[in-house]
């Protein structure tokens, strides 16, 4: 054996870790254009269809809006499943009949409005769960398949609807508007107007009242946590005192005449839109910055944050060009949707951090592993399809409001590929999904959509071509996604540990 | 008993009880006022529309690809090949010679298929392990492209053109006059010359698809020796233990190629026949969910996600497509609304049943992650 | 280095249907000593580690016999949870780490530092706010434990993989309480530099008072850092003894000698050799088959030789079959009678008069769901065009020939079936294995290569099988390659045999060398030895 010196510390030398290749900025943006080429596609096949038919960018955006607040939440709710291995959620429809169920008993029943959707809500939800539990159950009896088992659980489940919304109900489960029965006395018809009762219930609140929710909720929420610490004998908590002066604050500001009309309001234009979430992103940042200052944490790069307040402020700069400005001044946001979808993406990324979240991750890496750390793995996958599944009907609640119209029998059926589709296309995979990737994908996807038929007219005179072309896209793109997926992990076996 | 429980561990109980289920259904429709030669007759009929379409999944589960739901691809390159026969005709005028334009449908579906099996195979063949999912999105995009062909084809027959565009295909192209029920309808048979008469007869108000049927077993029979062969045994084992086929120098990779394109072929082909018996082309969205019914019927007949046999095939559709419809007039006679009852109950029982044979064979080689 | 040991394992013994694997073994160690644990493959070993962690496959065989005492205390171990709870860690051979995730959290992993929220008054600790800060603080004291200085936010992925071991030492150490480290031939898979650090840090660790169990077959790695060892051979303690105490070829020795009982006459090895003709040749041949890496071997083979190839588990000798066969990557040269293997082009062994026995015989070596039939002429079939008769365009299974030829092939070799056509599933090892020497016999072969002739088959059935293959050496004059890693079976019918080690022959012995010898080859050490005049 040969001697060596006795060393205390074994330094890590810049030769034994492989150093990234970052010093050939040609390469790392050829890599990058093909690690996305499916985005760009898409963006390039847009940007055509929209210069081809002449489509004025204002209809083009008001509509990506529109589609974006629509179909948004469904689609963050596909993140999870990825997260915890089980690939992408194909049984995403299971919940939006959930969704339908509750809809269809809350219009029956006669409620409207906020509290129409209340109910809703509380039918819908109990229900995805249970659903959510049945088909997690089942994946995990089909570790391994769990996207085609996905995939034939939604036929599956599809028949179960159909004989429930056209046998059972006004047959066996007593309907009480006889308007929504169908001629023959059993089963609901085609098309339910949703005008009057739920259509737009959740785009018509106020941002004044989300205020007041918000809130009742800190108060709440801080008067729990004062009673439990003052039995603890510890500190008062500062953090959620300090958020509830400020949502009261807020709330009272509200009823200042000129400032309280800005908040009335269930629409936010787009424009003021870009204003406070510029100006949302440069305090965070500031705020960031300063903390970080003097004793920066690890991995905590500056640069980073001083290009997010960049680009905050170009945004807000390119508003200011009258091209831009004329495309988006009519555009707004309709409040509780995209509200319920910045929330959403705030509970993925929050999920993360929880010990759940992370036992998902763990599980969804390598299930050996998180076997052998005392993780219940079944357990946690089957928790992972019920959230899941709850957060897809409530996706579906946010789709039909907005829609107005609940087609009974078809609503449902191109939830999944148009939402996996969209997903995939902002560059996500079966094993890594952001909210980013949703987000992005959901504007391109929907771009293209909106688009294509216009497009199709004037190439070729004929519209329904650009309704087959991005239906045929939305399948090749998740084909494509699935192709590229199992041939990449051909590719890396040096790098996976043996399972 | 031993014998009994052993005969039922290996069928199952849900083949057994769908196998009752059905016997059930053909006995009840007499005691409810059905004709029992109507039901025998369109027992057959649908046996006969199916029997080339679930072959093509035999090929498939051989050679290790597994179910082959994406046999919709075959069924797009077999439409292709019948549209093409038809415009054709037309184009070349003079009187309708069924015969040859069955014959160049098969000219024309063959050598597409090929082509589109052998790009097929190459993708199937680097998704070891997804491929049934994979599969299932390659059928779906065949389709939905497929559609943009059929759109924007510049056809002029009339048979084939939309009746009031006056650009496109339309939706279903009528084979009348043409090969329609050539081997299969009685009434169509009537008027042909000499043996053809007898491709399809009644027997007692039976009517009998003979001609189809015999095609459809000639078919299952240069399937079985090609499984006999040298080239089919290395095809099987390939698809049984890659490593042991790869010890005997055989190269999995062209086995499962092989595999994939005799499937998408057979996929062809069966469409054509599928055609000839129902008497319309249906073009468009129609073949989207032709694969399922294929994968379910071959399952319940006995096949595995591993292992299919061609007297899976022959049982299987026979049971599924016989249950399919027999259900429909009995359930209406049973109950009010029963004509929609039985289309919803269809995808529960075909959806049904693939998903108890998946959970039966899973585990172990697939990963899909 | 006072006190009751940290663990004493008393009287163990463990039986697998039939089969005593273990008897009557003890296992004593000494809180902060390195103590190693030395024997071939089959001895015992990784029997005795699963009993120590509680493992499933020990319970739901019938369980054990003997005591286990953990610092004086009489424990029992139930599941491997329970093993981490008594301060019993491993770091396996194959690691448990997560690629994508940081170092901190694989270090962490299951095992995460949580703050209590609101939702997990209601939903549990499963709804904490993980800590990463204290999490971090965790991986950093461990990595420094073991004197590494990476970022512990660095992820695995990129890492060499000496690095990735040390993650896994430092997961291990990072669980509270632990007082015993369980190392699985760790420097199996490490460059030599590697290795050297990975001793250290062994010694690192048992300087803070934690004891080291330590598995390796390198005897000059248990020199260099083992206070003790335990010898075991065919599951029975054969010694203790304090290092310093035994010399290397002495640990060699005792892990092999037994006794050989020879089917062959020594004065008749040889006796259908030609020993003009080489009937296969190898140069400088390599194979990449993970686990069982071949890195330049030369021998020459002659004709109607028994050869054998030998060695412990892992060090390549199971990478020449399975390169020769094609399954693996293989670079080199190999001749077959002179002519050379194009060893790009699968399976070119076979058409050259070469046939394969595979050691996995249920993996590789049969169709499970196919006919004794179907297996035995399948080869044959595929590479002669035998049992075929031509209809058309197909070439279609002869079917009465190929029963015929199974009868005959199943009479030869007494296969205990009822029937050409049973299902090779269904069968016992034995006649499985005789089903896949069928196969390679009807190749009508000039060489036979036959993988673990004997393994999981019982004691009486064995010495037919070695009797089989010794037959059809003396009448068909057929060279027969063996490749086993029961010594005992090769000594028994071998004229020569080489015994291989990492990855390349160390020596070729003939039966009857001395059981040092044969010791010190497959320890990798006959030429350090000899350098160092003989006695160690």
């Amino acid at each position: 054996m040969k001697s060596k010196k006795k060393t205390n510390q074994s330094e890590v030398s810049q030769a034994d870790i492989q150093v990234i290749d970052g010093t050939n900025p040609l390469k790392a943006s050829l890599d990058w254009m093909f690690n996305n080429k499916v985005m760009l596609l898409f963006a390039a096949l847009s940007v055509g269809a929209v210069l081809v038919s002449g489509i004025s960018m204002n209809f083009v955006v008001s509509n990506i809006l529109t589609r974006f607040a629509r179909n948004g939440f469904t689609v963050l709710s596909l993140l999870i499943p990825v997260l915890a291995g089980l690939g992408l959620n194909f049984s995403i429809v299971i919940g939006a009949m959930a969704a339908q169920v509750g809809i269809f008993f809350a219009i029956d029943w006669g409620t409207i409005g906020v509290p129409g959707m209340l109910v809703a809500f509380a039918i819908a939800t109990p229900l995805a769960m249970l659903l959510g539990f049945g088909v997690g159950r089942l994946f995990n009896k089909m570790k391994g398949a769990e996207m085609i088992a996905g995939l034939i659980m939604a036929f599956f489940a599809e028949g179960f609807y159909q004989l429930f919304f056209l046998f059972l109900l006004g047959g066996v489960i007593p309907v009480k508007t006889p308007s929504n029965v169908l001629a023959g006395g059993v089963g609901i018809k085609n098309t339910i107007d949703l005008t009057g009762n739920l259509k737009y219930a959740l785009d018509l609140v106020k941002l004044a009242d989300l205020f007041l929710v918000a809130a009742v909720i800190l108060l709440v929420v801080t008067a729990f946590k004062a009673v439990s610490s003052l039995k603890k004998k510890e500190a008062f908590p500062l953090k959620p005192a300090v958020f509830l002066f400020l949502s009261a604050v807020l709330y009272g500001v509200t009823f200042i005449p000129g400032v309280g009309d800005y908040f009335k309001t269930d629409r936010l234009p787009m424009i003021s839109a870009i204003e406070i979430g510029g100006l949302i992103t440069v305090l965070y940042c500031l705020f960031k910055l300063i903390v970080n200052w003097r004793r920066p944490a690890e991995g905590f790069k500056k640069t980073r944050y001083l290009v997010m307040i960049l680009a905050a402020a170009v945004l807000y700069g390119l508003t200011y060009i009258p091209p831009v400005y004329d495309t988006i001044k009519s555009a707004s946001l309709a409040v509780l949707p995209f509200g319920l979808i910045a929330g959403l993406c705030v509970f993925n990324r929050v999920f993360l951090s929880t010990r759940l979240g992370q036992n998902m991750r763990t599980a969804g890496q390598s299930q050996v592993i998180a076997n052998a750390s005392g993780i219940h793995v079944d357990r946690v996958r089957v928790i992972a399809m019920m959230i899941s599944t709850v957060l897809a009907s409530w996706g579906q609640l946010i789709y039909l409001q907005n829609l107005g119209t609940f087609g009974t029998y078809g609503a449902h059926t191109n939830v999944g590929l148009y939402a996996i589709a969209a997903l995939l296309v902002g560059g996500a995979s079966v094993q890594k999904a952001t909210n980013k990737q949703a987000i992005t994908g959901i504007i391109l996807f929907h771009t293209l959509f909106v688009v294509a038929p216009d497009a199709a007219n004037t190439l070729f005179n004929n519209a329904m071509l650009g309704e087959y072309f991005r239906e045929g896209v939305s399948y090749g793109v998740i084909a494509l996604a699935l192709a590229m997926h199992a041939w990449q992990r051909k590719k890396k076996p040096a790098l996976e540990v043996p399972e | 008993m031993s014998r009994m429980r052993l005969f039922m561990q290996r069928v199952g109980w849900p083949r057994v009880i769908i196998g009752l289920f059905f016997v059930l259904l053909v006995v009840a429709s007499p005691l409810l006022g059905l004709k029992l030669t109507d039901v025998v007759s369109d027992v057959l009929r649908r046996w006969a529309l199916f029997g080339i379409l679930v072959l093509a999944m035999v090929p498939g589960v051989q050679s290790g690809i597994g179910l082959n739901f994406g046999v919709s691809l075959g069924i797009v390159a077999g439409l292709i090949g019948a549209t093409t026969s038809i415009e054709l005709a037309y184009r070349m005028g003079g009187p309708a010679r069924p015969w040859t334009e069955l014959g160049i449908a098969f000219l024309v579906a063959i050598p597409v298929a090929l082509i589109f099996g052998w790009a097929y195979g190459h993708l199937l063949n680097r998704v070891k392990g997804s491929e049934m999912t994979v599969s299932t999105y390659v059928g779906f995009s065949a389709v939905a492209f497929s559609k943009i062909y059929w759109a924007v084809l510049p056809v002029k027959s009339g048979t084939l053109i939309f009746p009031y565009g006056g650009e496109g295909m339309r939706n279903t192209i009528s084979l009348e006059g043409t090969y329609g029920g050539l081997l299969s309808d009685p009434d169509v048979t009537a008027n042909q010359p000499g043996i053809l008469k007898w491709m399809a007869f009644r027997i007692g108000g039976v009517s009998i698809p003979i001609g189809t049927i015999l095609l459809f077993l000639f078919v299952c029979f240069l399937v079985w020796l090609f499984l006999r062969s040298k080239s089919g045994i290395a095809l099987s084992a390939a698809g049984e233990n890659e490593l042991f086929t790869r010890s005997n120098a055989i190269k999995v990779d062209s086995k499962r190629l092989q595999g994939t394109i005799l499937s998408t072929v057979l996929g062809a082909v069966g469409i054509i026949i599928y055609g000839q018996v129902y008497g319309f082309l249906q073009l468009y969205a129609a073949p989207l969910y032709m694969g399922f019914a294929c994968v379910a019927a071959v399952l319940i007949g006995g096949a595995t996600t591993r292992r299919a046999t061609i007297v899976n095939v022959i049982i299987g559709t026979l049971l599924f497509q016989g249950i399919l419809t027999t259900s429909l007039p009995v359930i209406q006679r049973l109950v009010p609304q029963g004509s929609r009852l039985s289309e919803v109950v269809r995808p529960i029982v075909s959806n049904g049943i693939i998903l108890y044979a998946l959970s039966k064979t899973k585990g172990g080689n697939q990963i899909e992650k | 280095m006072d006190g009751p040991p940290i663990l004493s394992m008393k009287g163990i013994s463990k039986e697998y249907f039939g089969n005593q694997v273990l008897k009557n073994v003890d296992l004593t160690v000494k809180p902060g000593e390195i103590h190693a644990l030395v024997g071939e493959n089959g001895a015992g070993k990784s029997t005795l580690m699963n009993i120590l962690f509680g493992m499933p496959v020990i319970h739901t065989t019938g369980g054990f016999k003997g005591e286990v005492e953990i610092a004086g205390e009489k424990v029992s171990i139930a599941n491997p949870h329970q093993a981490m709870e008594h301060g019993i860690g491993m770091v396996h051979q194959e690691f448990m780490l997560i690629p994508d995730f940081t170092i901190t959290e694989n270090i962490k992993v299951g095992r995460e530092i949580g703050r209590p929220t609101l939702f997990s008054r209601i939903f549990g600790p499963a709804m904490d706010i993980l800590d990463r800060q204290a999490m971090r603080r965790d991986a950093r004291k461990a990595l420094s434990r073991i004197g590494l200085n990476i970022e512990e936010y660095v992820k695995v992925a990129g890492l060499p993989i000496g690095f990735k071991q040390f993650v896994e030492i430092a997961r291990e150490i990072d669980k509270t309480g632990i007082k015993l480290l369980v190392f699985d031939e760790p420097t199996a898979v490490l460059a030599e530099t590697e290795a050297d650090r990975l001793l250290e840090i062994m010694k690192m660790i048992t300087d803070q008072g934690i004891a080291i169990i330590f598995i390796t077959h390198r005897l000059d790695e248990v020199k260099a850092v083992a206070d003790s060892l335990t010898i075991l051979r065919d599951g029975e303690l054969v010694e203790r003894a304090r290092t310093e105490d035994v010399s290397v070829t002495e640990i060699a020795g005792k892990m092999i000698g037994r006794k050989v009982e020879r089917l062959v006459e020594l004065s008749d090895t040889c006796r259908v050799c030609d020993m003009e003709t080489t009937a296969l040749e190898l140069e400088n041949f390599s194979v990449d088959m993970p686990g069982e890496q071949v890195k330049g071997m030369d021998v020459s083979i002659y004709k109607g030789e028994i050869f054998g190839f030998g060695g412990l588990a892992g060090q390549g000798k199971i990478g020449v079959i399975n390169g020769l066969m094609g399954l693996y990557p293989a670079q080199g040269d190999a001749f077959v009678f002179g002519e050379k293997l194009q060893l790009d082009k699968l399976g070119d062994a076979l058409f050259k008069g070469v046939a394969f026995v595979s050691e996995d015989r249920r993996g590789v070596g049969l169709l499970l769901n196919e006919s004794i039939e179907r297996n035995v002429i399948f080869s044959t079939m595929q590479i002669h065009n035998r049992f075929l008769r031509k209809l058309g365009p197909f070439k279609l299974l002869n079917r009465k020939q190929a029963k015929k030829h199974t009868l005959d092939m199943i009479e030869l070799l007494d296969i205990r079936c009822t029937g050409p056509q049973q299902k090779t599933g269904s069968l016992s090892g034995g006649n499985q294995q005789k089903v896949c020497l069928a196969r390679a016999l009807s190749m009508e072969p000039e060489i036979l290569v036959v993988a673990e002739p004997t393994r999981g088959i019982d004691i009486g059935a064995k010495k037919l099988v070695l009797e089989h293959l010794v037959k059809i050496n003396e009448e068909l004059g057929m060279t027969i390659i063996m490749i086993s890693s029961e010594l005992v079976e090769l000594r028994s019918v071998c004229d020569r045999i080489a015994i291989v080690a990492e990855g390349k022959i160390e020596q070729i012995l003939p039966p009857d060398a001395s059981d040092v010898a044969f010791g010190l080859a497959m320890s990798g050490m006959s030429d350090s030895v000899a350098l160092e005049g003989g006695q160690a």
